[in-house]
């Protein structure tokens, strides 16, 4: 196995997802399965390869800084789980 | 052919005559999906009010004796992680399952200047993340050709719809084949244009270097219509291709003479169907026979394509998901103490069981000290894909494979095994690594009556020749006119 429980706790946390107890074990199988599978392009030389993130040669594309209409503030707000005086209202974050 | 099993061009010359009215068209419609919705569920949300409305003012129009665009009255269904203003866009997940977007995307706002018909959105596996649509949070969608099989996925519902004949149209989106493998599942015509070829705005986010928008259709003249609208730069999407839009039409021509088709060894592999090979195979020797020239090529990279994919498209995902946190929409979680708790209850208690795979494996792969070995060793190799399909196409002008190793399987057959899952992707998710248009066009039956797909591969930007050669083929047999009856086998 190369997944370890700590491994998976520790992706967990990156995700902000909770693993509940009775499904820890089967989610470590199925990471370190597909990990097993994935290894097939190890044995691919890329020593002298340059990573593609976009396949196509566009780059650095600009526009002018206008100030043009933009969303309107009730409306941006309108899916809010929970909104307050033209805010999202969230769970406290600081200690008091 | 009953009304809503016509193509959209048939129609369109019907409403322009005066034999139909839009209203009847969409009445007949509507009434289709009231007689087959319960066996096919393709639909999240029907807009039938809206959609009514819509047909009316058409209707008006021509009676003023004004000229009416393609699309026109014409009924049709946009996948369910395409933002539509003021109607519900929840990409099949119970995280937004109240979401109504505040804006239309790009290919929404350039559908609408033609004034279709909205019929409503199409079910699809959650945030697109799927090949059979069973991945949906609310329903699975039933393939018309035998409503006990998938209809393929992502974009099922809106294949499932277009086979059913409760859409004349629809659009769907494709990551590593989710247009074009339900598609083949389904008989009919779905096309990934080339990435960047159709504004990705407003389209809900999977994997931002693969998710391409494009049409599915019951033939190839309505899939160049569509992508004549849809096409173009776009200022609100900065990876749009700047570059002319042909007419599409133009290439509704038959004529491969002379054209080059490449036939990659790489995908007549063990586990390939062989009812599927043999079936392409022959559509390819079709093709011979109308003149074009065939030649087998290699792509080497190919094995390495699915797992390139699935490093490369779960590394996007956990990056373009970290957004639902219940924030500023979307559903939140109730008796949370903080807000990193607030967090976690409600992305574990609201996302599907595959898409929180999807992310902890973008996150594994993403994270310090398996980065190198995971991601970037990924990126590298798409390179090496991409590069395979440069060489190949000095030599040939189209590729052609099947659209999916198999036609449509038992819903609930492959659920159990994700691996299983993704070894399906294997014909269609090199090309969006290397950013390639590509389509599938009905070809065949397996000895069940279950619909067969040619994929054809082009050129970056060459969806030109891609029509020409579809519609070549199409042309050349009966298979486009055939419909799905609907029931199990």
């Amino acid at each position: 196995m190369k997944v370890t429980k700590k491994d998976m706790e520790n992706v967990a946390v990156l995700s902000r997802l909770a693993i509940p107890a009775d499904k820890e074990e089967q989610y470590t199988q199925q990471l370190n399965d597909f990990l097993e599978y994935v290894d097939n392009l190890s044995a691919v030389p890329t020593d002298d390869i340059q990573p593609i993130a976009h396949v196509l040669p566009v780059s650095n594309v600009f526009r002018e800084d206008v100030v043009k209409e933009s969303l309107d503030r009730e409306l941006a707000l309108s899916n809010a789980p929970l909104k307050d005086d033209g805010y999202f209202r969230v769970p406290k974050v600081l200690e008091d | 052919m009953k009304l809503f099993e016509q193509p959209a061009h048939v129609l369109h010359d019907m409403l322009v005559n005066k034999e139909i009215t839009s209203l009847e068209l969409t009445q007949a419609v509507l009434a289709r999906i009231d007689e087959v919705e319960g066996d096919v569920q393709a639909y999240l949300t029907v807009t039938r009010d809206e959609a009514l409305a819509q047909a009316k003012a058409v209707d008006e129009k021509i009676a003023r004796g004004e000229e009416i665009a393609f699309l026109e009255g014409i009924p049709g269904a946009i996948k369910d992680n395409i933002c539509t203003k003021g109607v519900k866009t929840t990409c099949a997940s119970r995280i937004l399952q109240k979401f109504v977007p505040p804006y239309d995307a790009t290919v929404v706002q350039k559908l609408a200047a033609q004034n279709p018909v909205v019929l409503g959105k199409t079910n699809l596996d959650e945030f697109a993340m799927g090949g059979s649509t069973e991945n949906s949070a609310f329903h699975p969608t039933h393939n018309p050709w035998n409503t006990d099989c998938v209809p393929g996925g992502s974009s099922g519902g809106s294949a499932a719809a277009v086979a059913a004949g409760t859409a004349v149209w629809a659009l769907g989106s494709d990551t590593g084949g989710s247009i074009r493998q339900p598609a083949s599942f389904c008989g009919v015509v779905g096309m990934k244009p080339t990435y960047g070829r159709v504004s990705r705005y407003g389209l809900v986010a999977y994997a931002s270097s693969l998710d391409q928008i494009g049409p599915i259709t019951k033939d190839v003249t309505d899939c160049a219509n569509i992508l004549n609208i849809i096409a173009g730069r776009d200022e609100m999407d900065s990876t749009s291709i700047d570059s002319v839009v042909p007419d599409y039409t133009k290439s509704l021509v038959q004529d491969v003479k002379g054209l080059k088709i490449g036939l990659p060894k790489e995908y007549f592999v063990k586990g390939m169907d062989p009812e599927v090979e043999g079936a392409v195979k022959a559509a390819v020797k079709q093709l011979e026979a109308l003149g074009a020239e065939v030649v087998e090529i290699s792509l080497p990279n190919t094995d390495y394509a699915i797992s390139t994919y699935y490093l490369i498209a779960p590394a996007e995902a956990a990056t373009n998901l970290a957004r639902y946190d219940g924030v500023s929409y979307g559903e939140r979680a109730e008796d949370a103490a903080d807000l990193v708790e607030m967090m976690t209850k409600t992305r574990s208690q609201y996302l599907g069981e595959e898409v929180k795979r999807r992310i902890m494996i973008g996150n594994y792969a993403l994270s310090a000290g398996y980065y190198d070995a995971y991601y970037l060793k990924a990126l590298k190799v798409r390179r090496l894909v991409k590069e395979d399909y440069d060489k190949a196409f000095k030599e040939v002008d189209v590729i052609i494979c099947p659209a999916a190793p198999s036609v449509a399987y038992k819903i609930g057959e492959k659920i159990d095994n994700p691996l299983e899952m993704y070894l399906q992707d294997a014909c269609t998710v090199p090309l969006n690594l290397a950013g390639l248009p590509g389509i599938s066009v009905p070809c065949g039956y397996n000895k069940d009556k279950m619909p067969i797909g040619m994929q054809i591969i082009g050129k970056a930007l060459d969806e030109e020749t891609l029509i020409r050669v579809a519609y070549t083929y199409e042309q050349s047999q009966s298979y486009y006119q055939d419909r799905a009856q609907l029931g199990g086998k």
